[in-house]
């Protein structure tokens, strides 16, 4: 019978719209208004078994980040020395791969000789494309990848070149960052 | 040097039967395949067509080579690598004159030639003698140079090598836009003058707009009949919504019939390849993820293959499968947004588009548990993958290849194929017929409507897909709504797939030994090729063994796939043109590289 096809397309996205006011009544006979908003309620209405549409009231709410999420790198302060673990060898300058990085050789300032540590390191994540290959090709796991993503800034340029005082975060960061990273380093 | 060298068993047969038919016509090349002599070459390629099966052309290559290397002079080089449709490859080389380097077109035995031709024109400056259409089709009709040459420059050239200098061990950070982009490195025509200020010399017209519109009025004025009608252009692009991204066509009608369509890229160029070669090889990787930035995952499968067929790598089997299952969980999302953007296209709307695009994010959710990145992915290495999976990914992909995403593709279905108003608009539309399809070197669901079972996962078995039981999806009728039926089978086939996969998922190690991001790769040339979901991605790869390619060309399926467009558009109405082109399923990141 010739439009059946159609009823059956309305019955689909009928289905949908139903479902979805089925869920919301679900979560808020559980717990009144609200109640689908709440950290309970969040992972399972964005899980596989999710029914019907659901939104997130961005930047009221945010989707938990998985562990492995990148945004920018950053410097790895050892609590030991308050230094950074760069030896300013430039490995990373060298992989990356839309030339982000700047690192600059410090002078020790009694012999004059070269330094093990960076007098100068920048990026500018305005360039940089998050594909994190200069973590994974730093000899001394001095960056990490960070997972702050809110860096929106009023002005194009100096905002966005980041210098070694902006790059530069405390251990813990990183450890609460990646927890199983860390505790597999730990273990071996 | 390069006659001691090992041919393979089909080179050799190819080489001996070209030996007796023409002799002298060719000779083995320096790495694969052979060199024709270019006054034989258009005799050797209609040979290895109609007698040898060498239907297929995949992909058309230009090189330069400023100097002489193991053997041959300087040059400039085409290579095209052709295909029987059971998965044998033979690659053919032709060296042109560096002074004025012209090689014969092959457009009359292969189509598919047309538009790689044109590329190969574009970008290196090679010169196809009896090309119908030989125009620019990256750059502008006008722009001075040949970006691919090694002697090219752009604008912000530091160069040839990454790092640059001012990056390490400068360290001295400075604005591209510093640079003064319009004193160096830029090429102007010879009769502008530019000191300091440029000055266009007067009555000077850009020759792009006519290059792109004479030869529609010459179609029109072929198509001429008693009746004397006025023809009207119509450009549609390249800021439309229903051209998915920057492409522009530019059609001319007869009312609503189209006439002539022709497809004008190149508005998202952005010289990948030359890029490429500045990167280092691993550094190419995240760069293969905006070439069709749908599909990333796929186009690192594309990527690694090619450079582990270079180095000569096994890849461990946990590897493998984890590499199945997102390249299969790619081509699920991408079908699906295909057809919901399809959808959208004919003005269903967003509702199929929205529908596709929630599981989609399902997929993206699973592709950032595994490489922390969701379209960005930069998952794959060289002999491997980057990282294990996570803990949550297996029962979160179990659950959505065993319950969800059958439920909605099947759901998917119910919404779409018995709907009358979604049958009126696809069926007889856009019909390709198969031996059209394979001369213009189509691949996947485009060519698989037209009734061609060719897939290169079954011809050419790459990574583990013979170790799977699997089908390959063939409709008959090659018109838009077949097109859609076979990526409806190809999606059941894919989580026919996943579900062994994920079922047989083994223990054990992710890469074959670390490969160095430095890693030096042996010099050679491959030709890499996977099945794409959007068609067959292949990329020629050209190593002199140092930590840069020497040439990396991307044979993309859209790119290709579009130049058919012009062919199924002809004699129908202009709202089908958007039916066809949704059809087709092309990225603009992809087609124009």
């Amino acid at each position: 019978m010739y439009g059946l096809g159609i009823a059956k397309s309305l019955g689909v996205t009928m289905r949908h719209f139903v479902v979805t006011y089925l869920d919301d009544l679900k979560w808020f006979l559980q717990g009144g208004f609200g109640n689908r908003y709440t950290p309970e309620a969040l992972p399972e209405r964005q899980s596989p078994r999710a029914r019907g549409i659901f939104t997130i009231q961005y930047p009221k709410e945010q989707p938990p980040l998985p562990e492995r999420f990148r945004v920018f790198p950053f410097h790895v302060v050892d609590p030991e020395t308050g230094k950074s673990t760069c030896t300013a060898c430039g490995m990373c300058a060298r992989v990356c791969p839309p030339q982000c990085i700047w690192v600059r050789r410090g002078k020790d300032p009694d012999t004059g000789r070269p330094a093990k540590e960076p007098e100068a390191f920048f990026i500018d994540v305005s360039i940089c494309m998050s594909c994190g290959l200069c973590v994974e090709s730093c000899p001394f796991d001095a960056i990490k990848m960070d997972q702050d993503f809110e860096v929106a800034a009023y002005e194009r340029y100096d905002s966005f070149l980041w210098g070694l005082d902006k790059l530069m975060k405390p251990q813990a960061h990183d450890i609460a960052l990646h927890p199983s990273d860390y505790a597999r380093d730990q273990g071996d | 040097m390069a006659d001691e060298r090992q041919l393979s068993a089909v080179t050799s047969e190819a080489l001996s039967a070209i030996e007796e038919r023409f002799p002298g016509g060719a000779k083995p090349a320096e790495h694969v395949g052979l060199v024709v002599d270019p006054s034989q070459l258009v005799d050797v390629a209609t040979f290895l067509r109609d007698d040898m099966d060498y239907v297929y052309l995949s992909c058309v290559t230009g090189l330069d080579y400023p100097e002489a290397t193991n053997g041959f002079p300087a040059r400039y080089e085409v290579a095209y690598n052709l295909f029987r449709t059971q998965g044998d490859s033979l690659t053919l080389h032709v060296h042109a004159d560096r002074e004025n380097p012209v090689v014969p077109s092959l457009v009359e035995v292969w189509p598919s030639a047309n538009v790689q031709e044109r590329e190969a024109w574009d970008m290196i400056g090679v010169r196809f003698e009896g090309h119908p259409d030989l125009r620019r089709i990256l750059m502008w009709e006008g722009f001075e140079g040949h970006p691919l040459r090694k002697d090219w420059h752009e604008a912000y050239y530091e160069d040839d090598q990454k790092p640059f200098r001012s990056r390490f061990p400068a360290g001295d950070p400075s604005l591209a836009e510093e640079h003064a982009a319009f004193e160096r490195n830029v090429q102007y025509p010879e009769d502008w003058v530019n000191d300091g200020f440029l000055e266009v010399p007067e009555g000077w017209k850009s020759r792009a707009e006519d290059a792109v519109y004479l030869p529609l009025e010459e179609i029109a004025a072929a198509t001429e009949t008693e009746l004397r009608t006025d023809k009207v252009v119509l450009n549609i692009g390249p800021q439309h919504p229903s051209t998915h991204g920057v492409l522009r066509m530019v059609a001319t009608l007869d009312g609503e019939t189209i006439h002539g369509l022709q497809p004008v890229l190149g508005y998202l160029h952005r010289n990948h390849e030359k890029i490429g070669e500045r990167n280092l090889w691993l550094g190419n990787m995240p760069f293969t993820d905006r070439l069709d930035y749908i599909t990333s995952m796929y186009n690192n499968f594309g990527y690694a293959v090619a450079v582990e067929k270079l180095m000569d790598l096994e890849v461990p089997e946990r590897a493998e499968y984890i590499r199945v299952i997102m390249g299969e969980l790619t081509r699920l999302m991408n079908h699906l947004v295909s057809i919901g953007f399809l959808c959208n296209d004919l003005g269903i709307y967003f509702t199929a588009m929205l529908y596709a695009l929630e599981e989609r994010e399902f997929i993206l959710d699973l592709y950032e548990m595994a490489s922390g990145s969701r379209m960005m992915c930069n998952y794959f290495r060289f002999g491997g993958v980057a990282q294990d999976l996570p803990d949550g990914f297996a029962p979160m992909a179990r659950e959505l290849v065993f319950e969800r995403f059958p439920r909605r593709v099947d759901e998917m279905e119910t919404f779409l194929l018995d709907n009358e108003v979604f049958r009126a608009r696809t069926t007889g539309i856009g019909i390709l017929p198969a031996d059209v399809a394979v001369a213009y070197g189509c691949t996947g669901p485009l060519l698989r409507g037209s009734g061609v079972p060719y897939d290169v996962r079954r011809a050419e078995p790459y990574s583990i897909y013979d170790e799977f039981d699997w089908d390959v999806v063939v409709c008959n009728n090659g018109d838009v709504f077949d097109r859609v039926l076979v990526r409806f089978g190809e999606m059941r086939e894919s989580l026919r797939i996943l579900r062994q996969a994920l079922d047989r998922l083994p223990e054990g190690p992710i890469e074959a030994g670390k490969v160095r991001p430095t890693t030096k790769v042996p010099a050679g040339e491959a030709y890499g090729r996977v099945e794409h979901p959007k068609g067959e991605l292949g990329f020629y790869l050209v190593s002199d063994g140092g930590a840069n390619p020497y040439r990396y060309h991307i044979r993309t399926a859209s790119f290709v796939n579009l130049g058919i467009l012009g062919e199924l558009c002809r004699g129908h109405k202009i709202a089908d043109v958007v039916a066809i082109l949704g059809s087709i399923d092309i990225t603009l990141g992809e087609v124009d590289r």
